[in-house]
């Protein structure tokens, strides 16, 4: 059940997300910067908590979710160490995506080749 | 003024140049199109031999350069210049295809009206006198074009309906002068465009952005050389793909004109409808090789008389775009002509 | 009569041919749905060794971003997008996928100038915004408290 409520959420958060693209002339690192923005904002709100644990992976995977650990990350750091942790928590709760995207990213560079389009 | 100005803005050739040889070369897109038998040379693998995308421009346009040169039997050395042009920053491409080769050289950048400026530029000079035999080229490359002006090629993007597809091809002409009889094809006129801009601001729809360009130019060759649409064979505009050939249309008939009879645009004829490149072709590659390819062939062997190449050009930068200029249109127009006067 | 900007842009939204939306979204609801789903079995496969709720959703994002990664070098990533559109772009294997392209594309002006200075020229902006939204929201939380 799980598996289902993860597909069906995330793709209606893909497919709102397509109306963005074909509709608007936001280029996609406005959508993406706008979603993770706003995956923080909505879980300042305390919005996004209950759709994680309903949605699972459905609202993790999209890059709401991104914002969503930055968010979370920040207010268990600022419990525990106040201003310090304003600026510490986001960064470390995220640490592991940055960096595995650096890590593979230039793992990617050094074994592969430019191809061209056909 | 002197007699070489014909009403507003068209240069009649006292003396036409000739066109004495050309070459067309093509990436793998291009042999798949609908033209791909017509190229001198095609290289299935894009990248040319070479280690970047950039050094395989340098080599589409070297090879379509030495092709052209070969098919007169002339030496590259012998050219008295070389007006050559591309899409990258500084007009790379072609400054190093020119390396190395001891001909004097201009390059220009006209986005993808390039083509048409350097043949108009040749064909003025060689009226002139001031040279015997200059080779015209212009040149662009998919993935050069797209990591300078887009995104990387392996970022997962979609591409609007109403974008085009940068040729990976080159054309090269070589111009002499009037008194060669044996080369049958000549320019008779040629039009330097204005810079129109009626506020497109959309880099994927380059079509719209040029369109009125394309309309303006053509407009005033017309009045100036006091023609009709119908006193040429074909009229080929540079790379307005289906969206702006469908604007252009529009606009002419709004002058009460209707040029969708003689009417064709390089980017429609280059790729077919099935090749998945949206709204049709685009590049200096373009109009450069469906000329060399397609137009000249046709002029040479007299199934085409007169045809006007209408190339056209979108002239944005990355940094003009990303500062929400809209886009400054241009259009150069060549007419050719072959066997008897009209 | 020359046409007018105002006159020449409806004219250029009439002629310009719109995105098929529709299928656009079938598609991006499709794929969107299905690395979610594939999301939440690398999840359960990550709690199944072991991993606790928090660290399991770390190695999720870790696992996805790889493969995203491994199928940008592959040349499917972006094969896959130009159909999938949103479907490829909003899940963190887009992030993953934005990248490694540009590390992969300018590798050809060397691997410091090339690879690592370009590797954030699609994704910093969600790094620079995501990471200053949260501290805004950390110092909020430090002013008006509510942790």
């Amino acid at each position: 059940m799980q598996y289902v409520i993860a597909f069906v959420t995330g793709g209606i958060i893909c497919a709102l997300s397509q109306i963005l693209i074909d509709r608007t002339k936001l280029t996609p690192a406005r959508i993406l910067t706008a979603y993770v923005v706003a995956g923080v904002v909505l879980t300042a709100v305390g919005v996004y908590k209950p759709f994680v644990d309903f949605a699972g992976a459905g609202a993790t995977v999209p890059l709401l979710g991104f914002g969503y650990t930055l968010a979370e990350g920040v207010r268990s750091a600022v419990a525990q160490s106040g201003m310090l942790g304003a600026f510490t928590g986001g960064a470390q709760a995220a640490a592991g995506g940055i960096s595995a995207a650096v890590f593979f990213g230039l793992l990617t560079a050094l074994l592969f080749r430019p191809e061209d389009k056909s | 003024m002197n007699g070489k100005r014909v009403g507003e803005s068209t240069i009649r050739l006292e003396r036409p140049p000739r066109v004495r040889a050309w070459a067309a070369v093509g990436g793998k897109k291009e042999k798949e199109g609908p033209l791909g038998a017509k190229f001198d040379k095609l290289f299935p693998d894009t990248m040319c031999g070479e280690k970047t995308w950039e050094q395989a421009e340098v080599h589409l346009q070297k090879a379509a350069v030495r092709t052209a040169a070969n098919k007169c039997h002339l030496p590259v050395s012998a050219l008295d210049l070389m007006i050559a042009g591309d899409l990258l920053g500084q007009c790379v491409a072609s400054s190093y295809a020119a390396r190395g080769t001891q001909v004097p050289y201009l390059g220009l950048y006209g986005a993808c009206s390039t083509m048409a400026e350097s043949l108009a530029l040749s064909a003025c000079l060689l009226d002139g006198g001031y040279a015997q035999r200059v080779c015209a080229v212009a040149s662009s490359h998919f993935c050069t074009a797209e990591r300078q002006y887009r995104f990387p090629l392996a970022y997962g993007g979609q591409r609007t309906p109403t974008a085009q597809w940068t040729a990976t091809a080159a054309g090269a002409c070589i111009l002499t002068q009037a008194a060669d009889d044996c080369a049958p094809v000549r320019i008779t006129h040629v039009c330097f465009g204005k810079i129109c801009d009626l506020g497109v601001t959309d880099a994927n729809n380059m079509g719209a952005a040029m369109a009125p360009a394309a309309h303006s130019t053509l407009r005033a060759l017309l009045r100036d050389t006091d023609t009709k649409p119908s006193d040429y064979d074909g009229i080929f505009t540079g790379d307005l793909g289906e969206v702006g050939t469908r604007l252009l249309h529009e606009l002419f008939r709004r002058d009460g004109i209707d040029i969708s009879g003689v009417h064709e645009d390089c980017g429609r004829l280059l790729f077919s409808k099935q090749q998945d490149v949206h709204a049709g072709g685009s590049g200096c590659g373009c109009a450069a090789s469906v000329l060399c390819a397609h137009l000249l062939p046709q002029l040479a062997d007299g199934s085409l008389h007169r045809i006007v190449l209408a190339a056209t050009g979108a002239l944005m930068s990355p940094t003009s775009v990303q500062q929400g200029e809209s886009i400054p249109g241009i259009c150069h127009a060549v007419v050719f002509e072959s066997g008897e006067k009209r | 009569m020359d046409v007018t900007p105002q006159e020449y842009t409806s004219m250029v939204q009439k002629q310009s041919d719109p995105s098929p939306m529709l299928r656009d979204m079938a598609w991006a609801f499709v794929v969107g749905g299905a690395i979610c789903t594939l999301g939440q079995a690398v999840l359960e496969f990550w709690k199944f060794t072991g991993l606790g709720q928090k660290d399991a959703a770390i190695a999720t994002s870790i696992t996805l971003i790889a493969l995203a990664a491994l199928l940008t070098g592959l040349h499917v990533y972006e094969k896959l997008a130009k159909h999938a559109g949103a479907g490829t772009l909003v899940p963190i294997t887009g992030f993953s996928n934005s990248v490694a392209s540009p590390a992969l594309e300018f590798k050809s002006e060397g691997l410091v100038l090339g690879t690592a200075a370009k590797m954030f020229i699609i994704a910093g902006p969600v790094l620079v915004y995501g990471i200053g939204a949260s501290i805004v929201y950390g110092i909020l939380l430090v002013l008006f408290g509510g942790y």
